[in-house]
């Protein structure tokens, strides 16, 4: 039941996006944007300053990120949606992971699009080892998307939320971004540390398991009135 | 808590005004001389941030659990204690840092995770002003999430070599600076207290001015 309910949530969302396809195509230009900002910022005569493709890839992914949490809740504030999910008579809880897997496979599909630009401009060997690249990439979105969700759905009431989402979100996500960027910049070296690169990817699963648990328990107290 | 607050600020009035003479007798470290002296206040007001990010941590699960407000009176008193202690850590360290490693800022370990829990806190502060209706709840879920950041920006950090003293030094301090030192944890450990108490005064008061106009608009 419990995950029939969140399958229905993403379903939802799924089929919302893929008609308008509004989130999608307004992140990944922004975030062709960033990149394009960062290419000016840390190309000095042709060549990339040290291993920034591993920064600005986690920056464009995390600035997307906001964006396209920001735009699905407020797509269910303008249509008074979310009471009529709160008002289901469903756990509570499974309302989060259906939100929270939508916008996984909404950034999923940025990445897939990111990922390759990033590599082709800076001509970095993001895919020197596909496996932990996707493993860093799953792990990092994971951790910050199950963060993400729960603000965005409690900003959804709140005055000013687009500022205060950024405002809450970025100062706990740090430590994501800090395992994604550093394990990311391993993969670039010509000899990849492998054992080190497995050392950030377990923090980064240890972070999901924190933060999923504390979202999951923390999102009942907090959508109700 | 009202009448703790006579004696407790007079004992830290009485407390920082010894402080400084203790401090100047204290015996100079080897090799960093004077500036090693910030050393007394900079580890006490350190250890008050940490102290009171758990109690706005704690609190604030309590408030959100069991939606107590007095939980949440008390979660706001840390949350603003931890950005003031937080600030004269963050002041203190660069002018020591200035003076022994020659730079103002280096991205190691102990930095990274005390400016990032202080920015947490900042935010708490910011979403509590700014939030509206409801904000109460978004700061406490903040505080929460906060405190269980701690320990993963502390282990992400440390990865990179530290240059900062290790919290070890604190146990093998000489008896000369022993003394001065943990009368210095001892007397921000007062103020600490004096702070506190007033803050939560504060709110308890506010809270009644709001529940007399309540029921004065229902007249």
């Amino acid at each position: 039941m419990f995950f029939r309910t969140a399958l229905l949530v993403m379903r939802k969302d799924l089929t919302v996006e893929v008609r308008s396809r509004e989130i999608l195509y307004t992140t990944l230009f922004f975030a062709v944007s960033c990149i394009l900002v960062f290419a000016f910022a840390f190309v000095k005569e042709g060549e990339v300053l040290g291993d920034a493709a591993a920064g600005i890839l986690w920056i464009a992914i995390s600035f997307a990120g906001t964006l396209a949490l920001g735009r699905t809740f407020e797509r269910e504030r303008h249509a008074e949606t979310l009471r009529a999910l709160m008002l289901a008579p469903v756990e509570r809880s499974a309302i989060y992971v259906g939100k929270l897997l939508g916008i996984l496979l909404l950034l999923f599909a940025a990445e897939l699009v990111l990922v390759p630009l990033v590599a082709l401009l800076f001509s970095a060997a993001l895919f020197s080892r596909p496996v932990l690249l996707v493993g860093l990439l799953a792990a990092g979105t994971l951790g910050f998307a199950a963060v993400g969700t729960l603000f965005a759905a409690m900003l959804v009431r709140a005055r000013s939320r687009d500022v205060l989402l950024p405002v809450l979100l970025y100062p706990i996500t740090i430590p994501v971004i800090i395992a994604g960027v550093r394990g990311t910049a391993l993969l670039l070296q010509p000899n990849v540390d492998q054992a080190m690169v497995v050392m950030w990817l377990s923090l980064l699963f240890a972070f999901d398991v924190v933060f999923l648990t504390l979202s999951l328990w923390t999102f009942e107290p907090l959508m109700t009135d | 808590m009202r009448r703790l607050f006579g004696p407790l600020l007079i004992l830290s009035v009485i407390l920082f005004a010894a402080a400084p003479v203790l401090i100047a007798q204290a015996p100079y470290e080897q090799t960093m001389g004077l500036i090693q002296k910030i050393f007394y206040f900079h580890v006490p007001a350190a250890m008050m941030m940490m102290l009171s990010s758990f109690i706005c941590g704690i609190w604030s699960a309590i408030f959100l659990l069991r939606k107590k407000p007095e939980a949440d009176r008390i979660a706001v008193a840390g949350g603003e204690m931890v950005v003031v202690f937080g600030l004269i850590v963050l002041v203190t360290g660069p002018l020591w840092a200035r003076i022994a490693w020659g730079v103002w800022w280096v991205w190691d370990v102990r930095l990274t995770s005390a400016l990032l829990l202080w920015m947490i806190f900042c935010g708490y502060l910011l979403v509590r002003k700014y939030g509206g209706p409801g904000a109460d709840k978004l700061g406490a879920a903040m505080a929460i999430f906060g405190m269980a950041n701690v320990p993963f920006v502390y282990i992400s950090v440390d990865i990179w070599r530290t240059m900062h003293p290790k919290t070890t030094v604190v146990t093998t301090l000489g008896e000369g600076m022993a003394i001065p030192f943990w009368f210095c944890v001892f007397a921000f450990l007062v103020m600490y207290a004096l702070l506190f108490t007033a803050r939560v005064h504060l709110e308890e008061q506010r809270a009644r001015v709001e529940q007399l106009f309540l029921e004065a608009g229902d007249l």
